[in-house]
């Protein structure tokens, strides 16, 4: 109808930090009644737009209409009164409060908490009943999962009567069926005619459950399409600018011997759990195995016993050597003196040193490496130079091996931490969440690399909680679940649906046909 | 060790706890919101010295009580200044408060009064007077209650009544009010009180703010109730022990009252047991006077357990893009 007025319409907004147009000219308008999706490389000016609904900053230039009405939003007060909720990215929770506490921070009724504490609780329960939002009101924060605590967010905007829901990355931390379960909560949100806003970067999730989509690219917007007459392929053509491979480009893998061996591996943590229970597995020359898992089932504490910051038992071999796993031979810098190359999960913290140059990042782990020393003194002159052609080979832009790691992108800090590790040619490689937080242009290209470097004999070891990813980059594929292996299966002859039963731990499947087809077992239910 | 040498011990317990209590109230006030404050020491001192100067010059306590409050409201809204305005450090802005407040005092009291850095002794109206109970007199004769309720509970200056009210005024401000909601947040988590539309800066400063008034009250008792006049650096390091009795109380009004009287009781008993004849040999006098803060240090580094304070206390809150 034409009548009815958008539920949100942005007119020219635009927004400057100084030299950096972070948001040019841009409009959108969402109708009510629908999920909007907003989709962009990192740094393409989706937060800042969203900072600009929300009042944490004033556009330069533009004008806001809330239903069809123009509102100024100069703080974030004005936003929560024109019926605007926002699910940060990172949750803007106390921990140390119950869900209750939560929820009434900011909306109480009176200078007493008592009955704001009744009202919410009744609230929310009707909530509950209505979105499949259950959540204990009594839980402290910070028993919670990370999915609840989400859910937390979403009960906060609907307890303030928000009209409008603004979700930034709200799956990146998630879990696939706490995914799901999202997705199920905002179709009925959006069945009762709350408008939502969807910020990602995944294409999967844009097509799954948006009507509309528009696509930032360098602070302006390149398009806004109707979901159901558009394809990933040509969205993520209009994020970054250029066609893009969305599927990995690799042959069949012609594996050799077993280069990586591992038996009986067992972890307990310093906590008292055991987090590794047994594990065998071997990774051959030629190999990407990939370890497919919900995250904390051992896929971690797996990659740290392998790279050497951990202790264990059992046994590893790399080329039928066996390697300490215990004692003062454990460690990086041994591993690494064995051919073992470890790209770690958590980048930041564990990948680079962000205050850190990217050329002296570049030698870390290998800078007790003879070439790279002049007498008692580093040759910092031939490591930049080094590290210059490593982030030339790597793409990393901007190619200045003398910015800090932190100034660098998602992206191009794991093309660093990647030219490191497998300009060195280990034998193994392992590699966990490879592509976490990174842009769907460096994404084709970092797999590029991993293929790359497999084609060429080594072995991978591979650890993603992106089902995607390991369906399409591994050789052989091992579902981990409460630090065991569940089982083993190749790619060609498995499914979503399949691996997802093991990464929930279940083995068997009954009634399901073994040639590997999922539709006839979800017909049955 | 009789009834009376007993009674005698905690009421002494008591008016050394006082300070103590209302400094460490204080410190929980400003900490619960995120900002540490380690001048509670000098806002005491400010506060001991003018509520004494004023309270002498007018022949006024109550004058005096406010002036110390009024001091000490100073310092704070300074050190609100540097912390929350102009996120400097808390920790170098409360250091340089007590300096502020070490120097300033002597110096001023010293251009005043000329008496070496000290007000004259105050006397009559000039200091908080003993209140007597209702009933103290006739429960007297009463075994056991009688002397506990004649010596213990009743005699005190207002401001320990005071004191000591506002332990569960504290609590209740603290966990049944959305002021105390909100205060609590801002410690933890003040994006989430950004977010949800309520001004940072402005909880953080009235935090501040009470702190001061409880800092200012807790140094007008020093010169005005416990002793008679200010003399140089008269609070001993009493804010510090303040401090040391919020972490021990893991930053909770109920505990923060037994954590001082606790080291209100370590105070008393080494003033009244200055010399312990161990027939060997004699215990020093001055190893007597340094037991409750030898003591503090011991508590703090055995029996603390596991204390955590405010999750963004220290850290200045600046916006997240």
């Amino acid at each position: 109808m034409t009548t009815t007025a958008p539920a949100i319409e942005l007119k020219g907004i635009s927004k400057a930090f100084g030299p950096v147009q972070a948001n040019k000219d841009i409009s959108i308008r969402v109708m009510p009644g629908t999920i909007h999706g907003i989709i962009g490389e990192n740094g393409a000016g989706k937060s800042t737009l969203m900072s600009i609904l929300y009042g944490f900053y004033k556009a330069d230039a533009g004008e806001i209409f809330i239903g069809g009405k123009k509102t100024e939003i100069p703080d974030s007060q004005a936003a929560i009164a024109a019926g605007i909720g926002m699910v940060f990215q990172h949750f803007k929770l106390v921990q140390n409060f119950t869900v209750l506490e939560n929820v009434i921070l900011g909306a109480e009724d009176g200078g007493l908490l008592k009955p704001s504490l009744a009202k919410a609780r009744g609230v929310l329960k009707h909530l509950a009943e209505e979105y499949e939002l259950n959540v204990d009101p009594d839980a402290l924060v910070e028993d919670l999962s990370v999915g609840h605590q989400q859910r937390v967010e979403i009960l906060k905007a609907l307890y303030r009567e928000a009209d409008i829901l603004i979700l930034d990355e709200p799956t990146g931390v998630l879990t696939p069926a706490e995914a799901d379960h999202l997705f199920r909560i905002l179709e009925g949100l959006r069945a009762e005619g709350k408008t939502i806003i969807l910020i990602t970067h995944k294409l999967r999730e844009i097509m799954d459950i948006t009507d509309t989509v528009s696509v930032m690219r360098r602070g302006e917007m390149t398009a806004t399409v109707k979901t159901s007459e558009t394809s990933p392929e040509e969205l993520a053509e209009l994020m970054v600018g250029r066609k893009v491979l969305l599927r990995v480009d690799k042959v069949a893998a012609t594996p050799g011997a077993p280069v990586l061996e591992v038996e009986n591996l067992r972890h307990t943590d310093s906590s008292g759990v055991e987090r590794l229970k047994s594990i065998s597995l071997n990774v051959r020359a030629g190999e990407i195995l990939g370890i497919a898992g919900v995250s904390g089932n051992g896929q971690s504490e797996l990659l740290e016993v392998l790279g050497g910051y951990r202790d264990a038992t059992g046994t590893v071999r790399v080329n039928s050597q066996n390697i300490d796993l215990t004692g003062r031979y454990s460690d990086g810098q041994s591993r690494r003196a064995r051919g073992i190359a470890h790209v770690p999960e958590d980048r930041q913290h564990e990948g680079l040193i962000m205050p850190y140059t990217a050329w002296e990042n570049t030698v870390f782990g290998y800078h007790r490496d003879p070439s790279w020393q002049k007498g008692l003194l580093m040759d910092n002159a031939a490591i930049k130079a080094e590290a210059a052609a490593k982030m030339e080979r790597f793409d990393v832009r901007p190619p200045n091996p003398n910015l800090a790691a932190r100034n660098f992108s998602g992206g191009n800090q794991q093309k660093v931490v990647l030219a490191r590790e497998i300009e060195r040619n280990p034998e193994v490689l392992l590699i966990g969440q490879p592509t976490r937080g990174v842009d769907i242009g460096a994404i084709e290209f970092i797999h590029q690399q991993i293929v790359a470097l497999r084609d060429s004999g080594k072995a991978i070891l591979l650890v993603s909680v992106e089902l995607d990813e390991i369906m399409s980059l591994s050789d052989r594929i091992a579902v981990m679940f409460d630090g065991q292996i569940m089982g083993e299966r190749l790619p060609s002859e498995t499914d979503q649906t399949e691996l997802g039963l093991l990464m929930a731990g279940v083995t068997e499947m009954p009634a399901r046909a073994s040639t590997g087809q999922s539709n006839g077992a979800e017909a049955q239910t | 060790m009789d009834l009376d040498t007993i009674i005698q011990v905690l009421d002494s317990t008591i008016r050394l706890s006082t300070p103590l209590l209302l400094a460490c109230l204080a410190g929980l006030f400003s900490e619960r919101a995120g900002i540490f404050d380690i001048g509670l020491e000098g806002k005491m001192l400010m506060s001991a010295f003018f509520s004494a100067a004023v309270a002498f010059t007018t022949g006024s306590v109550w004058l005096g009580l406010l002036a110390g409050v009024a001091a000490s409201l100073v310092m704070s809204a300074i050190h609100g200044l540097a912390s929350i305005t102009f996120r400097g450090n808390q920790l170098i802005s409360g250091v340089a408060l007590n300096f502020l407040a070490s120097g300033m005092t002597v110096l001023i009291a010293q251009d005043w009064f000329s008496q070496g850095g000290r007000t004259p002794s105050l006397i009559g109206a000039g200091r908080f007077s003993e209140i007597t109970l209702p009933l103290a007199e006739t429960f007297r004769p009463i075994p056991v209650f009688g002397p506990i309720y004649a010596d213990l509970i009743s005699g005190h200056s207002i401001l320990v009544y005071v004191a000591f009210a506002c332990v569960p005024l504290t609590w209740w401000v603290l966990f049944r009010t959305r002021f105390g909601l909100r205060l609590r947040a801002v410690g933890e988590a003040p994006e989430a009180v950004d977010t949800a539309g309520i001004s940072v800066t402005g909880l953080r400063f009235a935090a501040v703010m009470i702190c001061g008034v409880l800092c200012g009250i807790a140094g007008a008792y020093l010169a005005t109730g416990l002793q008679a006049g200010f003399v140089r650096e008269m609070t001993a390091g009493r804010g510090y022990i303040a401090l040391a009795a919020l972490i021990f109380a893991k930053w909770r009004p109920w505990y923060a009252m037994g954590a001082c009287l606790l080291f209100g009781f370590l105070q008393a008993i080494a003033l009244r047991y200055q010399n312990i004849d161990l027939g060997a040999f004699t215990v020093p006098v001055q190893f007597m006077d340094a037991l409750p803060y030898i003591l503090t240090v011991v508590i703090l580094a055995g029996f603390v357990g596991k204390a955590i304070p405010p999750r963004a206390g220290g850290e200045p809150y600046v916006k997240e893009r």
